[in-house]
């Protein structure tokens, strides 16, 4: 290749190479990105980004065989090599490894899987048959939030047994619930073909670049906006919160709703928007923002509570007294006399970090004018919520905006909020062109939500029986600049800090707390993965103090079927934290003689065992949160399901079609699913609060019931008849009688049904009082965990050897992806209690923050206690959440077992672990 | 006046590098991150069309790492038991797809204070090779890499190879990573020990240590500790009580000054026991 010509911009140069066995050529910058080459010249979007920084391993292509970052390797390093990518794999067929990925349920959101995929098949193309190890080594640079890595590991090493095709497991008419069916939307997400939300952007679309806040807490003013576009060529227009044509101001709880989609005049946090530059997307990808006609005037910051709570502090808003979003508060019995009359008594503190979500993909979409209507098309999992907030802040009818999600590539609550959807919004609005914009890793750790970080204490009581008497806890949770979900943490805690046993005396008040850090909003669990680490660790302080066995002291204590919620919530039925807890007994006394022999053995390494509960309420807490389902028999003899339960790979594609199936009576084989565009299927809520398979699923249900019934009226016979679809033949059996109806004979209506029913579902709770007393959720889901692990005394270091879960799910719809949740939700578990730390400025890339890789996970071992809810669609409790909540708090347990010493900072660095350790020897 | 040159000799390079101010675009792990998603605007001298710079060679007096070798290259290639530290580190910079185009001497120009490949050099007494238009100049590792981010190569100059004299590939070595996930770690902290043992004594001993310093440093005071030492747990005591004044740690999100002070030590004693044999080498990694 030849020195290029000088010129503003790098001189493009023709680079050719092939791509999964096609001679390709490219004329490019010859430094530009190979990822950015597949994907945006070649079209082949299979190969994702995640970080643009060799971080996360998405971009993962093999290069003459080895594998690489595609976000590290020049165009020109390229040439004259063969390049393969995730949609090479597959010939004819899927290879045997795509085909092993779905057999074991090895893809969730399905956005890391085009990496893990082809690191996998440069080891197999070596190692038929690797072992654990190998198979860490060699996918241990590929970062995957969703799958807790397990059933990738088994995957893999078990892919030489898939030469042969792949058996869908697709159950029997009436047997879809209980069986564990290839997720009905996985094979897209092992070929490459998902189109996630960065992977179908027009041609033509307009790129935007977001102009961020580098300062916590700043005025600002733009000097001349048209003249420095007019300079920059290709640019077509820079907009800012003077050009926002509704209500400059969202969030997901409307009364509290406090946002800027951009800020005016002067920003809350860093990296919060101020402005949006668009034009084409050669000229944005040249442009340097250096020259931004932004002028910042720094101001002072709180980014701690104790900071924003001292008086005398700025008011971060100005309607917002001592910087208080919002409290939440419960209280019952006298909790000061219980703990006065108390034979044994414990109190601590325990302070909590921010948590990135950490989502390997970050926010992408595209939106355009579709006539007077603006369409989104982005990754979210809250379609409807992110309609009404983009019609409000860009002065729209709500039926002028359209949401189309496309698949999310993990959101863990924080895709809940809306973050490019207004912005490119605007601008389509605006230049009447296709905007597109996807999120740089920097910019979605600084801009979008995070885990609140908590203080808390408590105090817990107990007889001289072991029976807890009462407690008393306050938290209070870092929210940020913004309200976000604060409210929602600030109301859950307080419900779940008593953790799931009977406390007749309680008081616990949580409070959200005004910061300029980032904002915190929803991540798995609200809250309460946090309140339990206080909880459960002063649980096994106060075993301790009893001389009880830790796990007998929770079973002593655990709710039962007829306990009192601290919130004065009967629970007459369908209370499965008993079974969960008694189901460990063997693996605890196990683990605990396990340790013992090797602690016996071993000076500067010792072992230890923890256990941790949770309970969790499904749905929102009093509020009402109703999903609706719509369903019908098509002309040609499909089942379409509407199915609006946002799918972010946690499943809810395939479980609410099991749960409609054998409603309905026909088998899964025949439905076919529609999205959760807000254009054609109905509101079935958020994909959070643990909500979907209950409340959704309860819709489904009830919509497949009201189908079938309808036909079978056609039909005129009783509810015995079984019921099938035979090609456009709807085939009705009641006794010795078989009826055909033609469907192609009758009418279908505008959504190309011949039978529809459409029917929702909201579960059934009161309202807090005061006390907070009430009844906050209709269904909750329990589960315990044991953690067993090693603590190398002189780093501090663990080393995780086992998680054992038992999740009381009420039943088991689909136990693959039950399975899945738990091994995901450890793993996060794993990251909050061991290493994630996210502080503004300093952690905002994926090197410095770190999450589990595949050698972080221990095996898990699952035991699924179906324990049935007589509210649950088939007797079905939420899981998502549940599962992450135990995993901190029985790891710090286990350290603490192993090593004498509690962290009370989290995550427990090695760092933190050896100096509690060290002040442990000097007070000796 | 944006520049890319992807020449294919390396006088060809040299005369480019002479010509003004290029960034060298190697093995590009490094190049792209610190670019994130700014536009270019230096010239960029692309040495990925010098073959010449690929591989390992050996001379009579030492073994020749040609710049644009690769660590996935390097633990291919077959080397004396002295070089196993700098193959241990090697498996732990970043990911396999990093160590598949990441260069040695990439790490070394990169200057990062936990740049996982220095320690290991160090105990084989590498130095550096330049060139330019005008001089070839070699020197020693420590005198190459003068402070986190700081080098000094010159303007106009380049890296070509890194060489390691036959006479310090004596011996067996062992490297410790110390980091706070098993996989794609920035190290806490990192040891690696060089030893040659003589009828179970220690002759001479090269330890170094990474990430505790701005630049990872031999420690003189160990070494001469370790000489004469009978292999076996009188290792650990005599690491236990000799200064390491070389390291001076900073406190950042990885660990506080003082752990790492703290486990410095335990590594380099883990390393060195790891050296002379007496220690399963386990990857110590918080997982």
């Amino acid at each position: 290749m030849s020195e290029a010509k000088p010129g503003i911009r790098m001189e493009r140069a023709d680079i050719a190479f092939e791509v999964n066995g096609a001679a390709v050529s490219v004329c490019v910058p010859p430094v530009r990105r190979l990822s950015s080459v597949l994907r945006d010249e070649l079209r082949l979007t299979g190969t994702k980004i995640g970080c643009d920084a060799g971080d996360c391993g998405a971009c993962t292509v093999l290069v003459d065989g080895e594998p690489v970052c595609a976000c590290l390797m020049s165009a020109a390093s390229a040439a004259g090599t063969a390049v393969t990518t995730v949609e090479g794999l597959a010939n004819d067929r899927l290879s045997a490894l795509q085909a092993s990925f779905l057999d074991h349920g090895a893809a969730q959101c399905g956005i890391c899987t085009p990496g893990l995929l082809i690191a996998a098949t440069a080891l197999l193309d070596r190692k038929p048959n690797p072992t654990e190890a190998e198979t860490q080594d060699a996918l241990g640079g590929v970062l995957c939030r969703c799958t807790g890595y397990r059933k990738i590991i088994a995957a893999v090493m078990d892919a030489s047994r898939h030469a042969d095709d792949l058996d869908f497991r697709l159950p029997q008419s009436g047997h879809a619930v209980g069986s564990s069916p290839i997720r009905l939307d996985g094979l897209p997400k092992v070929t490459g073909g998902e189109k996630f939300g960065g992977d179908s952007f027009p041609a033509d679309a307009l790129a935007v670049l977001v102009v961020r806040s580098p300062h916590h807490h700043a005025r600002f003013a733009f000097g001349d906006l048209d003249a420095w576009a007019k300079t920059h060529p290709g640019i077509v227009g820079v907009f800012t919160a003077a050009d926002i044509p509704g209500k400059n101001s969202f969030g997901v709880i409307a009364p509290f709703a406090d946002q800027p989609a951009l800020a005016g005049g002067f920003s809350r946090f860093r990296g919060e928007a101020v402005a949006l530059v668009a034009g084409e997307r050669e000229a944005i990808l040249d442009l340097d923002l250096s020259d931004f006609p932004v002028r910042w005037t720094e101001l002072p910051h709180v980014l701690q509570p104790c900071e924003a709570q001292a008086s005398g502090a700025q008011l971060i808003h100005d309607n917002r007294p001592a910087n208080l979003l919002t409290s939440g508060f419960v209280e019952r019995g006298d909790p000061e006399a219980a703990l006065a009359g108390a034979a044994f008594i414990v109190s601590g503190a325990v302070d909590t970090s921010y948590v990135e979500h950490a989502y390997v993909e970050p926010e992408a979409g595209y939106a355009y004018m579709d006539g007077d209507t603006l369409v989104v098309v982005a990754c979210t999992q809250a379609p409807y919520m992110d309609r009404d907030d983009v019609a409000k802040v860009l002065g729209l009818a709500v039926d002028k905006v359209r949401i189309v999600p496309t698949a999310t590539g993990g959101g863990f609550g924080s895709k809940l909020d809306v973050s490019l959807q207004p912005l490119i919004g605007l601008v389509a609005m605006k230049t009447g062109r296709p905007a597109a914009l996807a999120y740089t890793r920097n910019e979605s750790m600084i801009s979008t939500t995070k885990r609140h970080p908590a203080e808390m204490k408590a105090t817990i009581g107990a007889d001289a029986d072991g029976r807890v008497t009462g407690m008393v806890f306050a938290g209070d949770f870092n929210t940020g600049a913004y309200a976000s979900w604060g409210p929602t943490v600030a109301n859950r805690v307080p419900v779940h800090a008593s953790g799931p046993y009977a406390t007749p005396n309680y008081r616990a008040e949580g409070r959200a707390i005004h910061t300029n850090g980032p904002i915190s909003g929803a991540f798995r669990g609200f809250g309460v993965p946090q309140a339990t680490i206080m909880q459960e660790t002063l649980y096994d302080e106060l075993a301790e103090k009893l001389g009880l066995d830790r796990l007998d002291f929770r079973l002593k204590n655990c709710l039962r079927n007829g306990s009192e919620t601290v919130t004065g919530q009967r629970l007459e039925s369908g209370v499965g934290i008993a079974e969960c807890l008694e189901a460990l007994r063997p693996h605890w006394a196990r683990a605990l003689a396990d340790a013992d022999a090797f602690n016996a053995a071993n000076d500067d390494r010792k072992r230890g065992v923890g256990v941790a509960s949770c309970w969790y309420g499904c749905g929102n807490t009093s509020l009402p949160n109703p999903s609706t389902i719509k369903v019908g028999i098509s002309a040609s003899g499909d089942v379409v399901l509407h199915q609006g339960a946002v799918d972010i790979g946690q499943g809810s594609n395939t479980v609410i079609a099991q749960i409609c199936a054998d409603a309905l009576g026909l088998p899964l084989e025949k439905f076919r699913l529609k999205s959760a565009d807000t254009a054609i299927t109905p509101d079935a809520g958020k994909t959070s609060a643990s909500r979907q398979t209950f409340v959704t699923g309860k819709a489904a249900e009830k919509a497949g019931s009201a189908l079938r019934e309808t036909m079978l009226r056609f039909a005129n016979v009783s509810g015995k008849a079984a019921i099938a679809l035979d090609g456009t033949s709807l085939v009705i059996r009641e006794g010795e009688a078989t009826r055909h109806i033609d469907l192609s004979a009758l009418k279908a209506d505008a959504d190309g049904f011949v039978f529809r029913a459409e029917e929702s579902y909201d579960p059934p709770t009161l309202p807090l009082d005061a006390k907070g007393q009430g009844k906050p959720y209709a269904v909750y889901g329990y589960g315990a965990q044991i953690a067993e692990l090693e603590v190398d005394l002189k780093l501090g270091t663990v080393k995780l050897i086992k998680i054992t879960a038992a999740h009381d799910v009420g039943k088991a719809i689909n136990p693959l992806l039950a399975e899945g949740q738990i091994e995901g939700g450890i793993a996060q578990g794993i990251g909050m209690a061991l290493m994630e730390e996210y502080i503004p400025g300093r952690t905002e890339n994926l090197h410095d923050y770190l999450i589990p890789t595949i050698g972080d996970v221990p095996p898990i071992e699952t035991i699924l206690i179906e324990v049935p809810d007589p509210e649950g669609p088939f007797g079905a409790k939420g899981l998502g959440e549940h599962v992450l909540i135990p995993t901190a708090p029985a790891i710090l347990n286990a350290i603490r077992h192993a090593a004498g010493v509690l962290v009370t900072k989290i995550p427990a660095t090695p760092t933190r672990i050896r100096a509690a350790i060290r002040d442990k020897e000097a007070r000796r | 006046m944006i520049r890319y040159a992807k020449p294919t000799t390396v006088d060809e390079a040299l005369a480019l590098l002479g010509e003004g101010s290029w960034r060298i675009l190697a093995g590009g792990t490094d190049f792209y991150p610190a670019q994130g998603a700014k536009p270019f605007r230096e010239n960029i001298l692309d040495i990925n069309g010098l073959a010449v710079l690929s591989g390992i060679a050996e001379t009579e007096d030492h073994w020749v790492i040609g710049a644009r070798t690769t660590w996935t290259d390097f633990v291919r290639h077959p080397l004396p038991a002295a070089f196993d530290a700098l193959k241990q580190a090697a498996r732990e910079v970043g990911s396999v797809q990093i160590q598949n185009v990441a260069s040695i001497a990439g790490n070394l120009c990169n200057a990062s204070p936990a740049a996982d490949g220095v320690p290991g050099l160090l105990v084989l007494d590498a130095e550096v090779e330049l060139r330019s238009m005008a001089v070839a100049r070699r020197l020693p590792l420590e005198k190459f890499i003068l402070g986190n981010r700081r080098t000094e190569l010159r303007l106009g100059e380049m890296v070509t190879a890194i060489r390691v004299p036959k006479n310090a590939t004596t011996g067996t070595s062992a490297f410790v990573k110390l980091g706070a996930r098993r996989y794609l770690v920035i190290s806490i902290a990192m040891a690696a020990a060089r030893l040659s043992i003589e009828d179970g004594i220690v002759g001479n001993a090269a330890v170094a240590v990474g990430s505790c310093s701005a630049v990872a440093k031999r420690l003189a005071n160990v070494e001469a500790a370790l000489r004469g030492v009978p292999v076996g747990h009188a290792l650990a005591t005599a690491i236990q009580s000799a200064p390491m004044d070389e390291l001076s740690p900073i406190g950042d999100v990885r660990g506080s000054a003082e752990y790492r002070l703290d486990a410095a030590r335990e590594i380099v004693a883990r390393a060195v026991l790891g050296a002379a044999g007496h220690m399963p080498m386990e990857k110590v990694a918080a997982a």
